[in-house]
Formats: C-alpha cells, structure tokens, sequence
C-alpha cells in the first residue's frame, strides 16, 4: 500500500522534528559541571554556567518548563508575575485593536487613492517616505506625546498595520477590470454603489492579503515594542526573563510566540479564501 | 495646663508616633501642633462628656493629675481609637492607590522590599511597584504621570528640573536609596588588564547618561589619564541587558548596578574588578523620585509614602536584616534573580570572579539622607563633561530639587538622627569636594569639556 503525499509529508515532518531534538539533547548535555580547582566555598556563590554546564537548555528541559506554564497560565502573583495566558492576552488586545484601528483607516483611505488618481499622485511620496520607517522607532516620540504606554504600544501597532493594509487596498481598487466598470457605468450605478457592490468585492481579496501581512507584522513587532515599554504582554515576558538570563523561558516563549503567530495568520487566510473569486 | 504639657511629653506623642504614621505633616511647623490640638480636643471632649461642665473636669483632675485621670478613663473609653480616628479626618490620604515604578537593581532594594514587607500597607498604602525596561522608559513614564512616584538615578531629578536630555519638568528627590553598591566589572578575556591604562579603546556600559555610573566611569578613568570620550567608548544599556552583552562581547566591561555585577560573576561571564565605595566612599546612586506636582498637591499621601520609604531604608540598611530582604526581592514579581546572587550583593560576601570569596560589608548601604552637597557634585560633573551648559546656580538647583531639610524634619519626627548640615566635603578618589567651590572645582580638571 502506498501512502498519499500528506501522510508521507507528516512523517517525515515528525522524523526531522526528532532528529533536530535529539541532536540538540546531545550537543547540550555534553558539558558536566565540575568544581574542581574552585574553592568549596566559593563554588557556593557561583552558577552553574560557570562551573562549565551549557548556558543553552536541553529540549526535555525547555519541555518540563512549558508544561509547568501550560497548567496554570493564568495565575496574577502582583504586576510584574503573571501567567503566560494573561501575557498572550495582553498581547493579543494590543494586536488586535492597533491592528482593528488601522484597518478602519487604511481600507478607506486606500479605497480614495485607488479611486482617484489625483489622491494616489498626491499621497504617494507621503506614503513612501513613512512606509519604510520601522515602526519601533516611532516609540520614543509616541511615549513623548501619546503619555502613555500602553497606548504608544497600540499606536505602534497601528502604524506598522497600515501600510500594508493601505497600500494594497489602494492597488487594488485601482486596478479592478475596467470593464467591469464600464458594466456598471452603463447600468447607471452611482458612485457609492459601484464601490460597494463592483469594487469592494473585486478588490476584496488584494484586501484581505493585505490584512494578512499587517497581522503578520503587527505580531512580530508587539514583542519588541512590549520589550521596550514593559509592564505586561508576551515581550514583557521575554524581557523579563532575559532580565534573568533565563534562557528555558525565553525558549518557551519563543514558541508560543510562533504557535499565535501561526493561528493568526491562518484565520486571515481562511477569511481571504472566503473572499476569493475564479475571474 | 501644665499638667497637660507633662502628660503629653511622657507618653502622648511616643504613642501616637507610632500609631498612625499619616496623621503629622511637616510642610507645616504649625502642623504638629496642631496635631497634639486635635488629639488633646478628643480627650477633653470624652472627659467633658464624663464629667460634664469645664468646672468638674478641672477640679478632677486638680485631684488626681492628668495622667491617671485619661488612664483610668482609657480604661472605659477606647481614647486612642478616638484619637487616630480624629487625626485620619484631618491628615487624610489625597490617594491610596499608587503606582511606583522601579528598575530591577539592587538600588531600588527599600522601594521594592517595602511591598512584600509591607511598610507600605503600614502607611496606608496600596502601592504597585512596577517593574520598567530602563531608565529612559522611567523617565517618561514618570514624566506623563504613569507613575505617582519612582526610583531614579540621583542625577536624574536634577537633569529632569533643568531640562538636561528631558523637557524641564520640575522634579524633586526626597531621598538618597542607597550609597555604594556599584562596580565595575570586566569581561574575563580582560583578566590582566587591572590598570586602566591598559583600558584604551575598550567599550564600556553604563545604564544612564544621567547616572552616577557615567560619572563615576568618566572620574575614574580621567583619574588614571584616559578621556573617557576619546580613548574609551562609552555607551547606554539598560541594565538587564548588560550581561548578555557582555557575553556576546559587544562590550568589554561597564560600570553598573547589581545584581548584574554579580550575576556576570554567578554565569562566569566576567569578574568584579573595582568596587564604586573604592572612588568615592558612601556616595550616593539611585534615589525615590516625585514630581513637585505630587508633593505639593497630595501632602499626605506623599508623606506617607516618603516614611514608608525611609523605614525601609532603615531596615534594609542593618546588616543583620539583609539575608532577609534579598530573600524578599528575589523573587519573579521583583529582580526575577536568583537568591545567592542577591544575598551576595547584600551581604558584601561574594564571588568576585577570580576564585576568590571576598568579605565587604560595607559593598551596598542605604541611607536616605539627600544631601545638598552631593547633588552639587553631579552637576560639576555634568558641566565638566558638557551635560550642561554656561553658569550653574548650583546650590540654588541643589536646594530646590534635594529635599534634604524636608528629609531631616522627616526623620526627626522618625526619631532618626540626620545631619545638621546639608552641606559636607567629600572625599572622591584622594581628591576633596568642597561644595562652596563648585565652580573652581569643575574648571579644574585636566581632561574635561568644561575649559
């Protein structure tokens, strides 16, 4: 019996997985710790990294770690000690509304520059010189002014989201089929009407794909701007534990950052599916 | 009358001291006065509604002296429940709630130990102390309100309220944290390199620009004849960041706080080569911070607040309490450290990298007394080092953002002893600071931007 690509794929997938572990266990577990030629007393006061262990955790560690986070994720032990489910959360609103906020900027604004040649002419050097900025760099003026960390962290959110979104919108709009158009023109369709119905759903799916690199962006840059303005969320957590050299937690976080990252961007996939359209 | 007067210095004011730590505001010399006013209406308003009129109370206690008369009313009447009830009306807390933020390091010891030891909950405080990513971070959180009140570098109000790196927002500093407690730690590969001579073209890490680590760097290696902004590199970390760069070798050493002094000796990653107490004994590094704003519009809050902080200091600063307290900041919600490496630092017996255990009690102490002259001294340095420009008034800035006379009317009413003066000499690396030549004293270095 042969066995369909898919199922080849997953076991192959899952072969590496445990080469790559393995290998891993091996080059960390090489190390033992000695205390020979140090001072008992003075061993005392000194970590492991320095009596000659790795300074990089096994995978059975990093896993013994991420099950302890995995069963209780969601204690409060004061501001600065929270679960990791409580951080994702964090994370997950700051994403959600920076990114919600551009969207409804952004889709409209793209709808007008690709509507209108005018608009698009007269916006685009704008448009090119704030696009590239990484938005990390925004952060110090946004403390400045916004006064307010958690909303300079949203702010930060929402610029990196917009380009994507307003750019793509606008190609989109701009290059629906003219004779589509045309179709609409001659059945006397007003302005608003056309966009809405003839548009909209022509430009739908440009739209939606730039939504889904805005997510995408908007979740890798969360982490540093939590990094930098700390307080809570995922890079909080990182920060916190790099604060304590805690290479095993910033592993773990490391991947749960991943597994978010994934989920989010499959859901933009699935709504862009959705809007997909033979031509 | 004067049986009052005796009464009230025998056991009134001890007693009440220690009950109800808001209730005595010294912005005010009137103030306390009026405290023993209030208290002293209580008991005459219970006597009189025992005794009824003026005329029978006085002939009791005519008979029986004060003292015994509000003793063996106490017995019947919960008087000192009346009293603190009486005193909480007048010295009410503007706010409970509080938001203090602070920088995981060792300095900020009282304000962050004063939460899971509860000296603020004894002032009636529901404080958060909040972890920040760095000092800028601090800053401007503090600047925007975020925070009620906050740990800072002790050049940091100074340079705020002048308008150094920072819009000009006036700033106050009730209180030094802690003295000593810095180091300068070298990565390993520079084992033999113990003369700072041997330092040119070496990058080093400080937390701040504003920092007595800055400072002290730059005196220090002037001292030894280096220009520490041409023939050393000098750059800001925040502090949790300086160990891993420290690792991965994008600096050589840095002049910080711990724990990161000692957690780079703990993962073997460098050694301590100089102690801070070493270039300038009992200097002063980070300090608790407020806006003008805090404590001119919320007295009380603030005043409850300051004493929480400065018993603190004071408990922190015994020797005997200090496996205690590391033990109490240790912790994830706090440094997020492990417990050798701040005990270490506490304690003064440590590690120092080269296989040797040393024994330095005196490696951090905390004492909250903020003197003038100090704040004196870090201006000069930022003149000499062109942080600021033209003529500085200095002790009128000195004056206006060290609360020194605020802090010794504080600890009075604490029963600490503070120093008469705000002014001393200091006694930095041989050469004296004598703050009444603060102008002289910043013209006369040979390496410096100031000439």
């Amino acid at each position: 019996m042969k066995l369909g690509v898919p199922v080849r794929a997953a076991i192959l997938s899952g072969a590496l997985f445990l080469v790559f572990v393995s290998v891993w266990q091996l080059a960390v577990s090489g190390g033992a710790t000695s205390t020979a030629g140090m001072d008992p007393e003075y061993a005392k006061l000194m970590g492991q990294t320095a009596k000659g262990a790795s300074a990089v955790p096994g995978p059975s560690t990093i896993a013994v770690e991420l099950l302890r986070h995995l069963a209780d994720p969601f204690y409060d032990a004061g501001p600065n000690d929270k679960g990791i489910g409580i951080q994702m959360g964090y994370s997950l609103i700051r994403v959600l509304l920076g990114f919600s906020i551009a969207a409804v900027v952004a889709i409209p604004l793209g709808f007008v520059i690709g509507m209108s040649p005018l608009a698009y002419r007269a916006l685009d050097p704008f448009i090119q010189i704030l696009k590239p900025i990484s938005p990390l760099a925004w952060m110090p003026l946004a403390l400045y002014t916004i006064k307010d960390s958690s909303a300079s962290a949203i702010f930060v959110i929402f610029i990196c989201s917009l380009w994507p979104m307003l750019v793509n919108t606008a190609f989109g709009v701009a290059s629906v089929r003219v004779e589509w158009l045309n179709v609409a023109k001659t059945l006397e369709a007003g302005r608003i009407r056309t966009a809405l119905r003839v548009i909209l759903p022509a430009a739908a799916p440009t739209i939606m794909t730039g939504m889904r690199i805005s997510i995408g962006i908007a979740w890798l840059v969360i982490v540093a701007a939590e990094m930098l303005v700390g307080g809570t969320g995922i890079g909080y957590f990182v920060w916190n534990e790099w604060n304590n050299l805690s290479i095993t937690n910033i592993i773990v976080a490391i991947l749960f950052i991943g597994v978010f990252g994934l989920v989010l961007d499959q859901i933009l996939a699935h709504l862009t599916r959705m809007v997909t359209y033979a031509d | 009358m004067f049986l009052w007067r005796t009464w009230q210095s025998a056991e009134h004011d001890a007693e009440l001291e220690a009950q109800s730590p808001a209730r005595v505001d010294p912005v005010d010399p009137v103030q306390s006065d009026v405290d023993t006013l209030t208290a002293r209406c209580v008991e005459t308003a219970v006597l009189q509604s025992i005794f009824g009129g003026d005329a029978g109370r006085r002939n009791f206690l005519r008979a029986v002296g004060a003292s015994t008369a509000l003793a063996a009313v106490s017995q019947v009447f919960p008087l000192d429940a009346a009293k603190a009830l009486a005193a909480e009306a007048k010295g009410k807390l503007e706010k409970t709630k509080l938001d203090v933020g602070f920088v995981p390091i060792t300095c900020a010891t009282p304000i962050i130990m004063a939460h899971p030891m509860g000296f603020y909950a004894k002032h009636g405080l529901d404080v958060s102390v909040i972890k920040t990513a760095g000092w800028a971070v601090a800053r401007d959180k503090s600047l925007s309100g975020e925070y009620d009140a906050a740990h800072m570098l002790t050049p940091m109000p100074l340079a705020i309220s002048m308008g150094a790196g920072s819009t000009a927002s006036p700033w106050t500093m009730p209180a030094v944290e802690n003295i000593n407690g810095q180091a300068i730690t070298l990565a390993m590969k520079h084992k033999d390199k113990r003369d700072p001579k041997q330092w040119k073209g070496m990058r080093f890490a400080v937390p701040f620009d504003y920092s007595m680590h800055n400072f002290l760097l730059r005196y220090y290696v002037a001292e030894h004849g280096l220009d520490p902004d041409k023939d050393i590199q000098i750059r800001v970390l925040p502090p949790p960041e300086m160990v891993a760069n420290l690792r991965a070798g994008n600096v050589d050493g840095y002049l910080a706080p711990d724990p990161f002094n000692q957690r780079a000796v703990y993962d073997g990653v460098g050694f301590i080569h100089l102690l801070t107490k070493e270039i300038w004994l009992n200097h002063p590094c980070c300090a608790f911070a407020a806006s003008k704003k805090f404590v001119t519009d919320m007295p009380n809050t603030f005043i409850a607040l300051y004493k929480s902080v400065i018993e603190a200091t004071q408990y922190a600063n015994k020797p005997a309490n200090r496996k205690e307290v590391a033990k109490a900041i240790s912790p994830k919600n706090y440094l997020n450290q492990p417990v050798t490496v701040v005990e270490q630092v506490l304690t003064g017996t440590y590690a120092d990298g080269l296989g040797n255990v040393q024994k330095e009690p005196d490696r951090i102490g905390f004492d909250p007394f903020p003197w003038h002259s100090m704040a004196v001294w870090i201006m000069t340095q930022m003149k000499r080092w062109g942080y600021i420009k033209g003529d500085v008034n200095y002790k009128a800035i000195a004056e206006e953002v060290y609360l020194a006379t605020r802090a010794r009317e504080v600890m009075a009413e604490m029963g600490i002893a503070a120093p008469e003066s705000t002014y001393t000499k200091h006694t930095i690396m041989g050469r004296v600071f004598d703050p009444d030549q603060a102008d002289a004293y910043s013209k006369s270095f040979v390496i410096g931007r100031s000439a």
